[in-house]
């Protein structure tokens, strides 16, 4: 009697068992499947999509950076144009082969800059007369525009202006600072 | 002018004649001297009418009346007249101090003068005045005296209201000069400049004198070059008022003109003596030429055909020939030529940078400015002989030579005391002294011609 007792209890133990295991599996399976295979796939879309607005940061960040690079590029060589001059020997306008090498980078940039319309201005040191230098100056303008010229910028894009004497970079009165007066200097306009 | 010049008798043609022969002697001994400087032209020629300067005395004018404001314009026009005559480097002006008479008392016609007195503190010229003052109006008799020959040489009475007492006496020293040297010298005229500085540079005027300083132009910007009309009623210059340098041909007074604005430079040259025409140099061909234009602005013709810069046009004093500067050889020179043929000859051949050309009025000899070892100095050269002087040397940087009406002078700019200011010298190249000084730099003078006041 006792044991079939405990037959009963261990059989109702295991169905109480089976049941709850059951009725916790039923409920557990049902949420389980669809539920987890949903979130798993959002979370997948998720991190597809973070992963693709990270990309596409960085790719801006990067064609920012390309943007901005090239930007200071093309103001440096805007800026280099525009501040590098070329520089003469005492009372003469001929071109130094320095003068000849800056003036193709300048050729070279004003030929991809096809809007960009140059002022160039001739400039003396203040050794020689006032109104020679202003006619010396304007040689040396001349002799920049025609080197351009000659690579193929249209002389309708380059204007010159002599001032002389008028207008010295450096004040002083020496060779270095007459070597840096007597130049052509390029003004985009 | 409102002041009548009345002669003070008929003696004074008599004297006239005879001094004119001192006068002669004078100009004999200006045009003498080059010559014999000629050796080198290193040195400033010393035996020139500048060395021995006539002594003049000129004592305080004696006033009529005892009236203060009577006796301190009797002193004004002596003073005056001391500085005006001293300008010109022909006379030592003997220092009151060493008079043996009292200007006050002494006395001042033929009849009354005391020539001994005057001989004794070796003066050779005296010049003796009388002034009265009445309701702002002056009376002023004035007297130049041989003291040596114990005459009188000329006589004039003016009568000129108070503010007009230095013209008055700048025309009787014009009338001085006159007589002594059959020209009246450069009292009556004017000086154009360029002062400034910082890229700021406008065209002043001044007196003969350095006085009288203003500005002619008002533009803001950078103008230079200027220079006179022979007949003194316009200036022509170069200014960058628009950006470019363009040239400018205003009337003295009158607000008219013209201006030349043609691609590339438009450089004020000179202007042909009696026509209403200049020089210039234009570049609207793509090289430096001079062309003559009409007073208007318009271009008459091109005088220059080399390709390489001509500028700083000159002229004779009968406009038959020019001198200026080409690079035709290689280095800056100075060449004439005939403005007729055309025919053209280089001139100067020492030193490797002549340039700034300025012909004197009295013909024969060009100013002009060189440049040699990184100096920069005056020098002169006869045309015809082309022997050199050199009128400035160790004293700073000397450019732009500019004649006065009565080639006894020369205007330049030096940099001998630091920033630039206007010069003059006898064209003997002594008595340098500067004219004025403005704020920033003065630069580039030219001369007026006399009679524009």
């Amino acid at each position: 009697m006792r044991s079939k007792v405990w037959v009963g209890m261990v059989l109702l133990m295991v169905a109480l068992l089976m049941i709850s295991g059951c009725a916790k599996k039923a409920v557990r399976t049902d949420g389980d499947v669809s539920q987890a295979g949903q979130d798993a796939a959002a979370l997948e879309a998720e991190k597809a999509r973070r992963a693709a607005e990270i990309e596409a940061a960085r790719l801006a960040a990067e064609r920012d950076a390309k943007r901005l690079a090239e930007e200071a590029r093309l103001r440096e060589a805007r800026n280099q144009f525009m501040n590098e001059h070329i520089y003469f020997e005492f009372d003469s306008a001929a071109l130094t082969p320095t003068a000849v090498s800056v003036l193709k980078e300048k050729g070279a940039w004003l030929d991809k800059e096809r809007a960009v319309n140059v002022l160039i201005e001739g400039h003396c040191d203040e050794r020689g007369t006032n109104e020679y230098n202003l006619a010396l100056g304007e040689r040396r303008a001349q002799s920049a525009k025609a080197f351009l010229v000659d690579m193929g910028i249209s002389p309708s894009r380059l204007s010159t202006v002599s001032y002389g004497e008028e207008r010295p970079l450096d004040p002083g009165q020496n060779e270095a600072a007459w070597a840096k007066n007597r130049r052509a200097q390029f003004v985009v306009e | 002018m409102n002041f009548s010049d009345n002669f003070l008798g008929g003696r004074v043609r008599r004297w006239r004649r005879g001094f004119l022969v001192l006068g002669s002697l004078l100009a004999l001994a200006v045009a003498v001297c080059p010559s014999a400087s000629a050796a080198d032209y290193g040195y400033i020629d010393l035996t020139n009418p500048y060395l021995r300067k006539i002594p003049l005395a000129i004592p305080d004018f004696k006033s009529v009346s005892g009236d203060p404001a009577t006796v301190e314009l009797a002193r004004e026009g002596a003073r005056l007249a001391s500085q005006t005559l001293d300008f010109t480097g022909y006379f030592s002006i003997i220092n009151p101090g060493a008079f043996l008479v009292d200007p006050k008392t002494m006395g001042v016609t033929e009849t009354d003068v005391d020539f001994k007195a005057w001989t004794g503190i070796g003066s050779e010229l005296l010049i003796t005045g009388l002034a009265s003052l009445s309701g702002g109006v002056v009376d002023l008799e004035l007297r130049l005296f041989d003291t040596v020959k114990q005459e009188r040489l000329l006589g004039k009475r003016y009568t000129a209201r108070q503010a007009d007492l230095p013209r008055l006496i700048r025309r009787f020293c014009s009338e001085v000069l006159m007589l002594l040297t059959g020209n009246p010298g450069p009292f009556e005229s004017q000086i154009v400049f360029v002062s400034g500085g910082n890229g700021q540079k406008e065209i002043y005027t001044c007196d003969f004198d350095g006085g009288n300083p203003q500005a002619f132009t008002r533009h803001g910007n950078i103008s230079l070059a200027p220079s006179w009309s022979t007949d003194g009623l316009w200036i022509s210059y170069t200014s960058y008022q628009r950006g470019r340098p363009d040239l400018y041909i205003r009337h003295r007074l009158e607000n008219r003109g013209a201006v030349v604005a043609e691609k590339g430079i438009n450089l004020n040259g000179q202007w042909v003596p009696g026509r209403f025409e200049l020089a210039a140099t234009l570049s609207f061909s793509g090289d430096e030429e001079i062309y003559l234009l009409s007073g208007g602005g318009k271009i008459i013709k091109r005088l220059t055909q080399q390709p390489d810069i001509d500028v700083s046009p000159t002229f004779s004093p009968d406009g038959g020939r020019m001198a200026f500067v080409s690079k035709r050889s290689g280095s800056p020179q100075i060449y004439v030529m005939d403005m007729g043929s055309g025919h053209t000859e280089r001139l100067t051949f020492e030193g490797p940078y002549n340039t700034q050309p300025s012909w004197s009025p009295k013909g024969g000899r060009i100013a002009y400015t060189a440049m040699e070892k990184n100096r920069i100095d005056i020098r002169m050269i006869e045309i015809e002989t082309r022997r050199i002087v050199q009128l400035t040397q160790g004293s700073g940087d000397n450019e732009s030579p500019s004649w006065s009406p009565d080639g006894s002078l020369i205007a330049f700019s030096s940099t001998r005391e630091g920033p630039s200011r206007i010069y003059v010298m006898t064209s003997f190249g002594t008595d340098q002294r500067r004219l004025l000084s403005l704020p920033g730099a003065q630069s580039q003078p030219d001369w007026s011609p006399n009679g524009i006041q």
